[in-house]
């Protein structure tokens, strides 16, 4: 396309297949004590 | 829903419900302000004194291209999907509240100074011991279980963080689980006997540092009121170099006293720290330190020169991980872990030294949220279904917002804090989570775009 770049797909449709597995860490274990962050986390069940 | 902005002469549209990100030209920018709310020959009306006509068509037949294919536009359904519907929350993290107790005193301490507004106390083996039991019979059949150690200072109570950790250590695999411990502290007891237990036992680390020397000592400082920043600098490095600069994080916090927090995350990245986190205070505003509303306009301008600064850096060959720009696009959290956002008061929960069970360490000391007592093994399941509930689509503010796939509802702490409801977000917060997210998408597409050359 000569106007448009997709940076990254419809990933999160996806997701909802796969996911749910309730496995990975939580936020509050990685870094953040007031601003618990869920969109920097990682998937486990990859 | 799409969200569209410009930063760092980018253009980027999120399309909201599936997670595409695209980068589009001036031409497509414009456009997506008209179409597809009106007709291709109004939209060529509307905009012809600025573009080409056949220009203008060519970029709406790729906009309904996207939309044809579901990156665009995307209608959402989550909430009728299995994984979501059938969704079970069960507890599988706990933070442990090992010391109410700490041997410096920080200006902006939700903990009051590491009491928690009460006696000064250290947990026993035993309130630990019992804490983990009641995290293994409570999580069904998860596998994966987090204990974080915290305080006030845990260190203040390191001999029974040791047997905590080998009690957990001799029962998981009885029960086919996998205990993650960590541990968030404030740098002064560490000497190189504890770093090496940290480096053995804990699987992630927690430093606390606030940036600058100035900065983290007006805030931060000890009993004596000494600043800590000579005292903890040198032993920080040493942890972080000691675990080849991988599972830690340092950790600060800025406030209305260094609005250009920008030179502190860039002052511990110069210091070698490769993973920061500098997050913003959360207080009442009646303090003088607290941020306010109309700061957030000079933050917004912090976080676009950090997130300038993180390319140049990245580019260069000396990036470093800021927790929040870091943004995963193509195996982030699943969709249903970003409903239900950080798991506080239902998969996560705090248990203080007498063993009392809170929704997160936020929330210790207010009897309104007690849960209930690990002695007892009981559970107050009325307060725990109202968190496990509190997932974005029961957030009326949130259901609209473009930016909830990513911050996943917010801190209901700071809702209640700010609004006495968990369901109604903390508005300041959200602005300057929607202005993080813009700027962790920024950095990816600049660096894509890079890539490209």
């Amino acid at each position: 396309m000569k106007h448009i770049k997709t940076l990254t797909g419809a990933n999160l449709p996806k997701s909802a297949v796969k996911g749910g597995c309730g496995e990975c860490q939580t936020s509050c274990q990685s870094a953040c004590k007031t601003s618990c962050t869920v969109a920097n986390q990682q998937c486990e069940n990859k | 829903m799409i969200h569209k902005f410009s930063q760092g002469n980018v253009n980027i549209v999120l399309d909201v419900n599936s997670g595409a990100v695209h980068v589009v030209d001036q031409l497509v920018y414009d456009v997506l302000d008209y179409y597809p709310d009106h007709t291709k020959e109004i939209v060529v009306d509307f905009l012809k004194d600025k573009y080409n006509g056949n220009s203008i068509l060519e970029a709406i037949d790729e906009i309904d291209n996207l939309k044809k294919n579901n990156l665009l536009y995307t209608e959402e359904n989550y909430m009728k999907h299995a994984a979501f519907k059938n969704k079970k929350t069960i507890v599988k993290a706990l933070c442990l509240h090992i010391a109410h107790d700490c041997n410096i005193r920080c200006k902006y301490c939700f903990a009051s100074q590491g009491d928690f507004k009460g006696d000064r106390s250290l947990m026993t083996a035993k309130v630990g011991k019992k804490a983990i039991d009641f995290l293994i019979n409570n999580s069904e059949n998860r596998k994966n279980l987090e204990v974080d150690f915290f305080g006030g200072e845990p260190l203040m109570n390191f001999q029974v963080i040791k047997e905590i950790v080998e009690y957990g250590r001799s029962i998981e695999k009885k029960y086919d689980k996998n205990i993650r411990f960590t541990i968030t502290t404030n740098g002064v007891l560490l000497n190189d006997d504890i770093m090496d237990y940290i480096n053995q036992h804990m699987y992630n680390v927690v430093l606390s540092i606030d940036g600058r020397k100035e900065t983290n000592d007006t805030m931060r400082y000890t009993i004596h009121g000494d600043g800590t920043y000579d005292i903890i600098l040198p032993k920080l490095k040493k942890m972080a170099e000691r675990r080849n600069h991988e599972n830690y994080y340092v950790r600060g916090t800025f406030t209305r006293f260094n609005l250009d927090f920008a030179e502190d995350v860039l002052h511990l990245a110069d210091l070698g720290f490769k993973h920061i986190s500098v997050e913003p205070v959360v207080a009442a505003a009646e303090n003088d330190y607290a941020i306010q509303e109309e700061d957030l306009s000079k933050i917004f301008q912090q976080y676009e020169y950090l997130a300038e600064a993180c390319i140049k850096r990245e580019k260069a060959g000396s990036g470093f991980n800021f927790f929040h720009f870091m943004i995963d696009l193509d195996q982030g959290p699943c969709v249903v872990k970003r409903l239900l956002g950080c798991g506080a008061g239902a998969e996560y929960l705090a248990i203080t030294p007498e063993g009392d069970l809170y929704p997160c360490h936020q929330f210790v000391g207010n009897d309104d949220f007690n849960l209930g007592n690990v002695l007892e093994d009981n559970l107050d399941t009325s307060i725990y279904n109202s968190f496990a509930n509190a997932h974005v689509y029961n957030k009326e503010a949130c259901n609209q917002c473009w930016a909830k796939f990513y911050c996943s509802g917010g801190c209901h702490a700071n809702a209640y804090n700010f609004n006495k409801d968990i369901l109604i977000p903390y508005s300041v917060g959200c602005e300057m989570e929607k202005k993080r997210i813009e700027c962790a998408l920024t950095i990816k597409a600049r660096l894509m775009e890079e890539e490209e050359r």
